[in-house]
Parts: C-alpha cells; structure tokens; sequence
C-alpha cells in the first residue's frame, strides 16, 4: 500500500526519469518538508537545475514555465495551496490556455501547475478553496484531480506527457490515503473516469477527495436498499461524459458531489451535460456552502459536506417517500476518514 | 515556548541609558510583554488542540510592531500579515478578542471566522490581515489614497515580510504611492527567511532599500531591532507625513529574527535549515528583557502581574464563550 502523497511524489519522479526536459519548481519544492512529502528527494536525485525554489512571485513564476514550455522544456510549477493559482491566473488563462491555438500552432506550452486543497485545522477562507472549475472553463487547459495514489501517479506522468497545460488538482486529505500502486503502471489515459462501484438506483459522480465520501455513502446506502454507481471522473477537463451519461441512462438519477462550491462548478457542468444528454435525469448537486470557508470547527462542520449529504440526497432522488434512516450515527460504525492536525 | 529565554547572556546585551522617558519605557515594556506572554500561552494552549487555526508567531520580532504602532494615535491605521498577532495587539487590539478568535468563539474579533491568520479591529485602525503574501499591501496603499482624498490628516503603518517584496504587487504598490504621494509608512519585517528559504535563495540584489529607492520612495535601513530607536524614527516620520513636512511614502527595513517556527509553536532549530548561532546572536539581545531591565524592578514586576491579569481574563474568555452555531454560517456572507 501507497500513500497518496508518496504517488504524487512517484509520478514526478518518474516523469524526470523518464525526460531530462522535465523539471520541478516552486516555492518550497526543494526544503526539508518537501510539500507534505510530495517532491521530498526529488532534489536530492535530480539536482538543484531540475528541482528549485523560488522567489513569491508567482505571477511572474507561472510565466517563466510557459516560457520555458515553449522553448521545449516541461515544468511541473507547483503550489501548496490552490488559492495561490489565483496568482497565475492572467499568464495561465491568457497565454498558456491560448498559445497553441492564437499563435496557429507554432508553439505548445506542457506545462503542469499543481494546485492543493486545504481543509481542516483552521484553513479559512483563503487556504480551502477549491478551483478546479474556474479552469474548467477555459479552453486550453486540461484539469485533472485524482482521488486515489495510483491516478495520482499515473496522471501525473500523463499531464508532464500532455502537450496542453494541465491544472493538477490535489486535496490536503487524501494525502495520507493509503491504496495500492501498480509501480510499472504508465500513463493513464486523458479524459477518462472510472465506475468505481456498481449500482442500479442512482449515479453518484465524487469529484477529488470527495470520492471517499462518494464510496461511503454508497456503503451506507446499501443499508437503506438504495444501490448506488458511484463514479470517478478523475479528469475534470475533459470530461468522461460517455461513461457518466451511459450510468446515468441506466439509473436516471444523478449526484455530482465536489470539494468545491456548486455555482457554476464542476458540478453544474457535469449536472447540465448529463441534462442535454438524458432526458427526465433527477439531478442533485453537492458541495460547499455558499459562504467563503469559516475557521471555527462548528461552522467548518456546516460548511462542508459529506458522505452523509450524499445519502440524505439519495434517498431524496431514489425514494422521496421514504424516512431517511440515521446514516450519521450508521458512518460511526465504519472505518473513519483521517484526520488532520495542525499546525499547518 | 522554549525555556529560558529571559536567561540571557548578559554581555551582549547592551545596556539602556538611564535617560529615557522612564513613561516611554514603561509604556513599551508594557506592550512588549503583553504580546510575548500572549504568544507564549498561546504555545502552551495549542498541544491541547483548543486552537484549532494556523498560527505564525511573532516572538522575538514583537519590538518592530511596538515601536511602529507606539506614535499611532487610535484613527490610524496598520496593515498587518498573518504574522499579526504583535501588530494587532501593539496596535490596541483586544487580547480578549484575538484569543476569543483563535478558539474560533464567536466573541471573537470576527466571530471566529477568521482564526489566527485574518485578525482585525476596524475600530482600532486594524486592517483585517491575508493568508495570501502580499494581497493586503495594495490594500494599504488604496486606504492611503482615500484618507488623502478626504484630506484627513491619518497615516497608514504597512507591515509586510522580506518574502512579500517578491510579489508583483509589492513594486506595483510602491509605483503607484510614490506617484500619489501618499501618507503611508512600509516597514519591512525582514527576518531573512519565507517559510525555510533563506533571502540567498531569493534576492539577487540583497539591498533592498536601494531597490526601492529606485521607485522614488524614501527609505531607511535599521542596523539592529533596538525598540528604541525604531520608536524615535517611527514617531518623527509618522509625524512628517502626518503634518505633510514630508510626502509619503516612506519605507523602513527592519532586521529581526523568527525564534520559532514559520508556523505552529514549537522551536524548530533541529531542523537544520538555520544557524544555531544566529539563534543565539538574536536571543542575545532580547528586546523584552532589554526594555524590562530598564525599569525599576518593582514597576517591572507591577506591569508584569497587569499583564498576566490582562492575558488571565482573556484565556477564560475565550474559553467561556460559546462557538458560533452552524445556523450562522451564512451572517455575513454578504454586506
Ligand atoms: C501568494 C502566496 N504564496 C505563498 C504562500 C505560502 N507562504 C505563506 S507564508 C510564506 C513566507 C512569507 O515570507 P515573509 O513575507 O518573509 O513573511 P514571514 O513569514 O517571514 O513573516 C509563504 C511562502 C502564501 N501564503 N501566499
Ligand atoms: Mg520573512
């Protein structure tokens, strides 16, 4: 068994093995914490030319690896909040999204820019967003956010591999999940999702970390007798949406549960898809409260939804008529999600 | 908190002269200890899990905000980091309050939304500090430009790290300041270290006054953390701009040392990525303990029971107080 942050680190390493053009950079890529363990030793094995720090600038950082991209190099530019892509959003949207296609196909920018999730121990409004569907937006770019180690790995050498640049959507918490990893797995393929679970009453899409809550309310479900397909779109641009539409025109039901809020997120993309597709779908979207995130765990718990939300939306969609049994005291008795504490 | 750090090697510690204000001292040492202690009990809370929040410390660098906010009368106005737990109280920030926030009660200072990292007290001229390096320093600058357009005669106090000159916006702020003129004083907080990496990993030109000079911007270097001579700079500048003898901006880079870790409560020089030595240089000359020395050692030990009463009441008021429910996540949401 692989920790998640250990596939993270797998992948990289095994993109720089494979490609001297790939190189690793950000603000504290190459100190002794090495992003939670993420790029730990990659300094060590491929020298301080292929793995650096750099100044706060990430603006200006963002650009130097589109630069670097288009002179044929592959940066991997790493963040260890998502909050700060908000910093690289003008060179991402405005040149590394456009380049290939304004500059008619005289250059190509792969380029990789790592984005982490926050949540828990105080996070607040600044350091637990999540983002992904702002760049789902925009042509261009490619948006990938794996939820368990082995994608973490092979999406990873599949994004360096891309000749698009690829927001790479990780989340705090699953980083000490634990899965296996098939080490001579290669790249996997882009714009494919998973069925993770099988069901016949309704589809549950679980986007990132909210996956896990996604397979648990599945579980607790089963309880209720309400079967539950849950699905990983683990690439968010492009979408999976034959395999998603083809679940849903079995269930006629669909959940989409994000680490992120629901307006115009990654949620209502994949709801509204799914919508042109299959007509008469009963649709339920699930993420964060409409408010920036709180610090204080009372209103943490509030904000932020779970595998409980999940069922409660279930049986709302499966079996309207029915009382919703008591999951949260039913989750108590299942193996419970990791924690997090601080300081950081 | 480590142990010991008011044993202190005594020769290196330079003497104060005798002549000061002895109100001036007592006022600063006052406001020093208080913040010291605040952060000190802060570390011995935070292993019981009660603060449930990121928490950058200030200790050993709390003289930078004492002596700027010292000459800042209530309507003025800081800009702090999320390292801001010194400015905010130096500034007249509530202790209450802030440990309130950090508990995530809902008498804290923004009901517990906003933990360690975004303290502020609009009434006390605190602007509400970012978790984003850098955000709040055009903030600042437009805070200026607005006290200037109403003709208020008010000063803006911008605190900000060696780490956050590095972000865009940081000469863009200065560009635009100098162009307009405005009343506000940057202090550079340069402890030489963003997180773990150190200023040679970061500068190219480690003269940064010379860099921001070259904005048109008045600047000034201090040699050493001396609260005292800091104060004396800061209140003559801060009245310059004030009383318009002098145009704003003006910048002041401020040598200081992090004794702790960039973020939590614990010492982390076996960590290896700093000098012991400098640990011990910067410890040397504790400004606390410095300024403490300079008093009587009653009226020492009389402002040191104030303090431990001040920071007594505001532990068991946050520990009193109620969390906010989840029924009001939404109050705020918008204005
Ligand atoms: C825009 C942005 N980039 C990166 C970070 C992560 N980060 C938090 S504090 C910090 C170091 C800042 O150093 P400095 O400005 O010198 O302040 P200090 O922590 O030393 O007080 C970094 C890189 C952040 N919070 N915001
Ligand atoms: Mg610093």
């Amino acid at each position: 068994m692989t920790a998640y942050k250990e596939a993270v680190r797998l992948g990289i390493a095994r993109a720089m093995r494979a490609d001297d053009d790939v190189f690793l950079f950000g603000l504290d890529v190459d100190d002794h914490l090495g992003i939670q363990g993420t790029t730990l030793g990659l300094a060590e094995e491929f020298g301080a030319k292929r793995c650096f720090g750099t100044p706060l600038s990430e603006d200006a950082m963002t650009g130097v690896a589109i630069g670097a991209a288009m002179a044929g190099m592959r940066p991997i530019h790493t963040h260890i909040r998502m909050d700060f892509l908000l910093l690289c959003m003008n060179q991402l949207v405005n040149i590394a999204a456009k380049a290939h296609y304004m500059f008619g196909g005289q250059v190509t920018v792969p380029m990789v820019a790592r984005g982490i999730i926050g949540k828990s121990w105080g996070q607040g409004a600044q350091h637990s967003q999540g983002l992904h569907s702002l760049f789902m937006h925009i042509p261009g770019l490619h948006v990938v956010a794996p939820a368990t180690p082995q994608d973490a790995m092979t999406c990873m050498m599949a994004s360096v591999a891309d000749n698009n640049p690829v927001v790479f959507v990780e989340h705090r918490l699953l980083y000490n999940r634990e899965g296996p990893v098939d080490i001579s797995a290669g790249a996997s393929t882009i714009g494919k999702g998973r069925v993770c679970r099988e069901g016949g009453d309704v589809t549950i899409v679980g986007i990132s970390n909210m996956l896990h809550d996604a397979l648990k309310a599945a579980a607790l479900l089963e309880q209720a007798n309400v079967s539950a397909e849950v699905i990983d779109p683990i690439w968010l641009a492009p979408l999976d949406m034959d395999l998603i539409t083809r679940s849903v025109e079995k269930t006629g039901r669909l959940i989409v549960a994000d680490a992120a809020w629901t307006a115009c997120g990654a949620s209502a993309e994949i709801v509204a898809a799914v919508a042109e597709r299959v007509p008469g779908v009963q649709v339920a979207r699930i993420g964060f409260a409409p408010t920036p995130c709180p610090t204080t765990p009372s209103l943490e718990k509030a904000f932020y939804p779970d595998a409980v939300t999940i069922c409660v939306a279930a049986m709302r969609l499966a079996v309207p008529e029915a009382s919703i049994p008591p999951f949260a005291a039913m989750a108590e008795d299942m193996q419970q999600d990791p924690v997090f504490k601080g300081p950081f | 908190m480590p142990a010991g750090h008011h044993r202190l090697n005594p020769c290196r510690r330079k003497p104060m002269s005798k002549n000061f204000d002895n109100d001036l001292i007592s006022r600063l040492y006052r406001k020093i200890r208080l913040i010291r202690r605040m952060e000190e009990v802060v570390a011995e809370i935070y292993p019981s899990d009660k603060i449930k929040s990121p928490v950058h410390l200030s200790i050993g660098q709390e003289a930078i905000s004492v002596a700027f906010c010292d000459p800042l009368r209530r309507q003025d106005v800081v800009s702090m980091t999320y390292r801001g737990h010194a400015a905010f109280l130096a500034k007249g920030g509530s202790p209450s309050g802030m440990m309130a926030e950090l508990y995530g009660k809902r008498d804290g200072v923004a009901h517990g939304i906003a933990g360690s990292m975004h303290l502020v007290d609009m009434d006390n001229g605190i602007l509400g500090a970012s978790a984003v390096v850098g955000t709040t320093i055009p903030v600042a600058v437009g805070y200026a430009m607005a006290i200037k357009m109403r003709g208020e005669d008010r000063v803006v106090v911008c605190f900000l790290g060696d780490g956050a000159t590095e972000e865009g916006v940081f000469p863009e702020s200065l560009n635009f300041a100098a162009l307009h003129g405005l009343p506000i004083l940057f202090v550079c907080e340069n402890n030489g270290l963003a997180i773990h990496s150190p200023l040679s990993n970061r500068w190219a030109q480690p003269d940064l006054c010379r860099r921001v000079e070259g904005y048109g911007v008045e600047t000034h270097r201090f040699e050493d953390m001396d609260t005292i001579v800091l104060r004396a700079w800061a209140a003559e500048r801060i009245e310059a701009i004030r009383t318009g003898a002098s145009e704003g901006p003006i910048f002041a880079e401020c040598p200081t040392y992090r004794w702790l870790q960039h973020v939590g409560p614990n010492d982390d020089h076996d960590q290896d990525y700093r000098d012991a030595g400098e640990a011990a240089h910067w410890r040397g000359k504790d400004e606390v303990a410095r300024l403490g020395d300079a008093l009587a050692p009653d009226m020492r030990s009389a402002i040191d029971e104030e303090v431990e009463a001040i920071i007594a009441e505001a532990v068991a008021y946050a520990e009193s107080s109620p969390f906010p429910q989840p029924g009001e996540l939404n109050v705020g949401a918008y204005a």
